[in-house]
């Protein structure tokens, strides 16, 4: 299949048409002409295709609130060309045939690369460590491994992952969360839980692991990564830590860009959220992050829930919120539109980097000739509403129902085929 | 007065005021009736909604209620299917199609009214929601302490005990300091919520000094198993450094008044001579209860039909 697109501007640089045949980029240039099919590009940023560490895709086990064709459709639409599909399913992706099983169904779908996080430990138990080996081996080639939804708490048990990953080239995803400092906890703890009565996640929770664990990959020379970092002093230590040289890499999820948690007043659950959301410093502390290379990576820890899990009490709601087809918007909102990033930093931080932190050869490429055709074509000037209705995802717990957010993501291609086009998902 | 009673932190002076003042005018209309009854909420129904066993509440909204002429029904979501989180709403629309004009509701879950309110059109009051707020705890507090000393402008509060966990005190904090009254929270550190340093309040961790200036001590229950988590060391020593015997008792000025918004732990909060002394309040609280819950209702439901 050969696509030209034409007058595009990629990383928001001057317009050219840009060629796509056969899977990859064939030509770039002014005035390209073609009897291929035409994109009209003008008005559009092209970026490297996304890339996201962290979604939930809920397949196998709870296919009620997302399966993995409606995830992969909502990725598509979001502007993701890759996603990494958590290991907290039912059953638990921490064996071979679990994540060959995710990564087939990736496969089908045919819309996103669906690459299956492998558990860190069997059933995420936290005590024994899962063949993390055979599923490096398999089909599913897994580099990222992840508890997410539990800290790898035991700190014995972690140092064991961090320095076993090593021969496999793999990276242990933090979760980064002392479960005897957040028993019962709800939101932030602050001047609001005090207020609200919610039991406080304190800061000092995420923190303390962080600290922990960045001493540990120093010591043992391994790779780890620190998922949806929510607290300013998590940031601070990994600023720290990167300056010792220790190899940690992070993430921040767009909704830690955008909301803090002034949104628990109401006790609208649909805004509980793990880690939960925090101040209005800690948000500018991630923006700052991100935008100094602090943190790597923007990653969405896309999460459905059922209605019935959000529409209830606080305290019995399930955390989590949807991400994948708002997770560009935001950043144009909160990144972009702010000057805190350049359109090429956007790319880095939302496809080259998280790209290379899972090991991912062939997304996060640069826009060039000879490169993988994996593109996002957006249009930064329009604004649209949130209509949790109109979501491609199977749940509806979207923290930005009737908000405005700046940027569309108008086409998505996923290896010179479009997976979007003008906005409507092809599959 | 809006159409719910969700929290004391959001009533304006003006509307607390006006639930006292109309708590008085029902208590003296009523007083030396045979029948304690008036007709104002004739064809209104109001359901008590608890998913939390609190016999004393119930009962007191209950017979607010029914003083008020209104049809009363108990729904106790306690221990049945519906006590689980996710039937909330299930048991909002079956209240709804009921027809309630009013919903009382206890639950274990802070927010739990807030939610209820988004769901129904009737009017919803919190009777206690997990470790947020009870209002109506709060004005008849208030009320008792005016009744007591004739005003409420410039009174000195001392609360003790278990803040942390404690509904009671955040609606007493909120609406003792609307209605222009001082107060001073007193516990160990562990039992304050972090935050608490941007509430209208003074913090103290020693009783023994800030009690001869105080012109009411309010002794929140405090649960022994708190000790088990390590919030305190144990129940003695706990009771020796905040608890009320009659030796603290005896540094209060005269005129102080003791509150306790029971089910009371006597021993360990407070001792039983203090309990049953004259500057106890804990009687008259529970008339008082019917009193300003009755204005409640009244001023949320009493409007057309
Ligand atoms: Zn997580």
């Amino acid at each position: 299949m050969t696509i030209l697109i034409t007058n595009v501007r990629p990383y928001g640089e001057d317009p050219v048409d840009v060629l796509v045949a056969d899977g990859v980029i064939a030509a770039i240039g002014a005035d390209l002409s073609s009897t291929a099919q035409t994109l009209d590009g003008a008005g559009l940023i092209a970026l490297p295709g996304l890339v996201d560490l962290h979604t939930h895709l809920r397949e196998p086990g709870r296919e009620d609130t997302e399966t993995v064709l409606t995830g992969s459709r909502a990725a598509a639409l979001g502007g993701f060309t890759a996603v990494h599909a958590m290991a907290n399913t039912d059953p638990v992706a921490d064996t071979a045939g679990v994540v060959e099983q995710v990564w087939r169904l990736g496969q089908q779908a045919g819309l996103v690369d669906v690459v299956p996080v492998g558990a860190v430990t069997v059933g995420l138990g936290g005590t024994q460590l899962a063949e993390l080996g055979a599923m490096a081996d398999s089909a599913a080639t897994v580099r990222v491994f992840s508890d997410d939804g539990k800290c790898v708490s035991d700190p014995a048990l972690m140092r064991r992952a961090l320095e076993y990953v090593k021969a496999l080239d793999g990276v242990v995803a933090q979760h980064a969360e002392e479960p005897r400092l957040t028993v019962g906890a709800q939101m932030h703890e602050g001047d609001r839980s005090a207020r609200l009565g919610l039991t406080g996640w304190p800061a000092v929770a995420e923190e303390a692991i962080i600290a922990r664990d960045v001493l540990l990959a120093e010591h043992v020379g391994a790779r780890l990564h620190v998922c949806h970092v929510s607290t300013a002093g998590s940031v601070e230590l990994i600023r720290w830590a990167k300056s010792r040289g220790v190899q940690v890499t992070a993430e921040v999820t767009p909704h830690h860009l955008l909301l803090t948690d002034a949104q628990a007043e109401g006790y609208d659950a649909t805004f509980k959220v793990n880690p939960p959301l925090r101040t209005a410093e800690d948000v500018a502390a991630l923006r700052a992050g991100l935008a100094d290379g602090t943190i790597d990576a923007v990653a969405t820890d896309h999460a459905p829930h059922a209605g019935e899990d959000k529409e209830c009490e606080w305290a019995a709601a399930r955390p989590g919120m949807l991400g994948l087809e708002q997770a560009l918007s935001v950043v144009v909102g909160t990144m972009v539109d702010t000057g805190l990033l350049t359109w090429r930093e956007v790319a880095d931080r939302m496809s080259v980097r998280p790209a290379e932190i899972g090991r991912l050869t062939h997304q996060g490429r640069p826009i060039a000739v000879g490169e993988p055709a994996n593109l996002v074509l957006l249009d930064p000037t329009a604004r649209a509403v949130v209509d949790p209705a109109a979501l491609a995802s199977k749940s509806r717990n979207s923290p930005y129902a009737g908000r405005e957010l700046p940027g569309r993501v108008v086409h998505t291609l996923l290896r010179g085929e479009l997976s979007v086009r003008d906005g409507k998902v092809q599959k | 007065m809006k159409r719910h009673l969700l929290e004391a932190a959001d009533l304006d002076r003006a509307d607390a005021t006006l639930v006292l003042d109309t708590a008085a005018q029902i208590e003296s209309a009523l007083a030396g009736r045979e029948v304690k009854k008036l007709p104002t909420l004739r064809g209104r129904t109001v359901v008590n909604l608890f998913f939390e066993d609190s016999t004393r509440t119930r009962i007191s909204f209950e017979l607010a209620a029914k003083r008020l002429s209104a049809d009363v029904i108990n729904f106790s979501a306690k221990g049945s299917s519906v006590s689980k989180g996710e039937s909330l709403k299930d048991t909002a629309l079956t209240l709804e199609a009921m027809g309630a004009d009013g919903i009382v509701v206890r639950h274990g879950s802070s927010g739990a009214p807030h939610r209820l309110a988004t769901w129904v059109a009737g009017s919803v009051v919190n009777a206690g929601d997990g470790t947020h707020e009870h209002p109506t705890q709060a004005l008849l507090d208030a009320y008792t302490i005016r009744q007591r000393l004739g005003r409420l402008e410039g009174v000195q509060v001392v609360i003790t005990g278990d803040v942390l966990h404690s509904r009671v005190a955040r609606s007493n904090v909120w609406l003792l300091h609307t209605l222009g009254a001082e107060v001073t929270l007193v516990a160990p550190p562990t039992l304050l919520p972090v935050g608490v340093g941007s509430w209208p309040v003074t913090v103290s961790y020693d009783l023994d000094a800030v009690l001869p200036g105080a012109d009411v001590v309010m002794m929140l229950r405090v649960q022994a198993e708190r000790m088990n988590a390590s919030f305190f060391p144990s129940a003695r020593e706990y009771s020796r450094r905040y608890g009320l015997d009659a030796d603290r008792m005896a540094r209060l000025g005269e005129d102080a008044i003791v509150m306790h918004p029971g089910p009371m732990n006597r021993g360990m909060v407070i001792a039983a001579d203090v309990a049953d002394s004259p500057r106890s309040t804990i009687v008259e609280q529970v008339g008082n209860g019917v009193s300003v819950r009755m204005a409640v209702l009244y001023l949320l439901l009493g409007g057309p039909a």
